[in-house]
């Protein structure tokens, strides 16, 4: 017979992703055995990013400042702005360690079937800072499905006449990848995104 | 209960943590629904774009049920024209259109064949063609609703020549010389629907104008009956064509 507050942690902890109710009243057993050293310090983690963490009203990032840590950083390049859809991609991109320069979440993709419109977007505010006199290049970074690529030709358009270099990521063959095993559109793609050697 | 067809993915929508409930025009079975599991999968995610062509089993205990998808790719049609905006806006202004029309679970094997030839034509190389078959496309949904246009001949005069308006009250082809009078009023007949037009393709212009003959009896017939506009796709295509064709020279002078 568990307490009102083990069945509100339980309840709670079931609408994380990967969880349902029988996981998560794992997780608070795992919990409650180990107080000390799991779940006083989750709970105070938890309580600090919750009082902590904003969003850049910049770039769209999470982060504990407001400009985040990379519209801030003076080490990064900040002629270049790659447009990414979600903070995951953020941080994903971050993980390569290949690219230098700043960020713009967006925020999602423009929907049609769920009413997400260009207003629902931090488009306006990507305009203003290509706008910006020290931003050069935009790179589109969405991910390479039909809403994706949609959005990516809706930024095209909407940043037409802010003189800016536009560019977007390859689609292709992945690094590890077997022809044998691609699907056909990735190998069109892969085959129209060649390249001279 | 079971069966097995060949669709066309309309939409996937997010269900749960990784399922999507997946709408498709199918060939036999029509517009039907289905839940996906793992739909909204990174591995799966790619088969479930609106255009792609699938080989489907839908299971349900009852007919009324929702059922569960199986879905196998057969020829992943976006990823060819993922590069092209006017190409991509078109499948997703056809996909979402129809997913707003067509009722669920009634066959339209015309309209699945149709569609199919209109995502061959998307695929096409050639530039001229598909905006063309965009608009026959449009028309014979019309058609299938029970809203075709009558093209053939002038609704006033009876000849089947200088077709170049079309009257917004009742649908059908007006001559130039019957049309003059009104010619504010009249919507304009692209020239490859005329009958003695040069058929085949259609430039920015005569598919802009295409666009605004279709959606206007789209809107009339298929969406001011459940109080909606057309769809924000369909919408965005016709902004995109409009702009093209206003920054283009438009050769049709004659509509």
């Amino acid at each position: 017979m568990s307490t009102p507050e083990i069945e509100r942690l339980a309840d709670l902890l079931a609408k994380l992703p990967g969880l349902g109710p029988r996981s998560a009243r794992r997780a608070v057993l795992h919990l409650i055995k180990r107080p000390g050293q799991l779940m006083q310090p989750l709970a105070e983690a938890i309580a600090s990013a919750a009082n902590a963490i904003r969003t850049c009203t910049n770039c769209g990032n999470v982060d504990t400042v407001d400009p985040c840590r990379i519209c801030d950083d003076p080490e990064r390049d900040r002629s270049v702005i790659c447009v990414i859809e979600d903070v995951a991609d953020l941080w994903a991109l971050e993980r390569t360690a290949s690219y230098g320069g700043n960020y713009h979440v967006l925020g999602g993709t423009l929907s049609a079937l769920d009413g997400v419109g260009p207003e629902d977007l931090r488009i306006g505010r990507l305009v203003d800072r290509a706008k910006s006199a020290q931003v050069t290049e935009i790179i589109l970074a969405t991910n390479a499905t039909v809403a994706g690529q949609t959005t990516a030709h809706y930024i095209t358009e909407r940043l037409a006449d802010a003189g800016v270099m536009i560019s977007r990521l390859a689609h292709g063959v992945p690094v590890g990848g077997e022809l044998d095993y691609l699907d056909d559109g990735t190998l069109t793609a892969a085959l129209k995104s060649r390249r001279e050697v | 209960m079971d069966w097995r067809d060949e669709g066309i993915v309309l939409a996937a929508r997010p269900h749960g943590e990784g399922a999507a409930v997946v709408q498709l025009l199918t060939r036999d079975h029509g517009r039907h629904a289905g839940l996906m599991h793992g739909g909204d999968s990174r591995s799966k995610r790619g088969i479930v774009q609106p255009g792609n062509l699938v080989d489907a089993v839908w299971r349900a205990r009852l007919t009324e049920h929702l059922g569960r998808y199986t879905i196998e790719p057969v020829r992943h049609v976006a990823a060819q024209f993922m590069d092209d905006p006017a190409r991509l806006a078109a499948l997703s202004a056809a996909c979402a259109v129809v997913e707003a029309v067509i009722p669920e679970r009634e066959p339209h094997p015309g309209l699945y064949a149709a569609t199919g030839a209109l995502l061959d034509a998307l695929s096409g190389g050639e530039r001229d063609i598909w905006p063309a078959v965009y608009i026959q496309w449009e028309l014979g949904l019309l058609h299938e609703l029970g809203f075709g246009l009558d093209l053939g001949s002038c609704a006033a005069t009876g000849e089947t020549e200088n077709l170049i308006y079309v009257s917004p009250r009742t649908g059908r082809a007006v001559s130039r010389a019957a049309g003059e009078p009104y010619r504010e009023r009249m919507l304009t007949l692209p020239s490859f629907l005329r009958p003695d037009g040069r058929g085949g393709g259609a430039d920015d212009a005569d598919f802009a104008a295409g666009l605004k003959l279709t959606g206007f009896f789209l809107a009339r017939h298929a969406f001011d009956p459940l109080d909606r506009g057309l769809p924000a796709a369909r919408e965005r295509l016709d902004v995109l064509i409009s702009r093209s064709s206003e920054s283009t020279e438009s050769p049709s002078a004659d509509c």
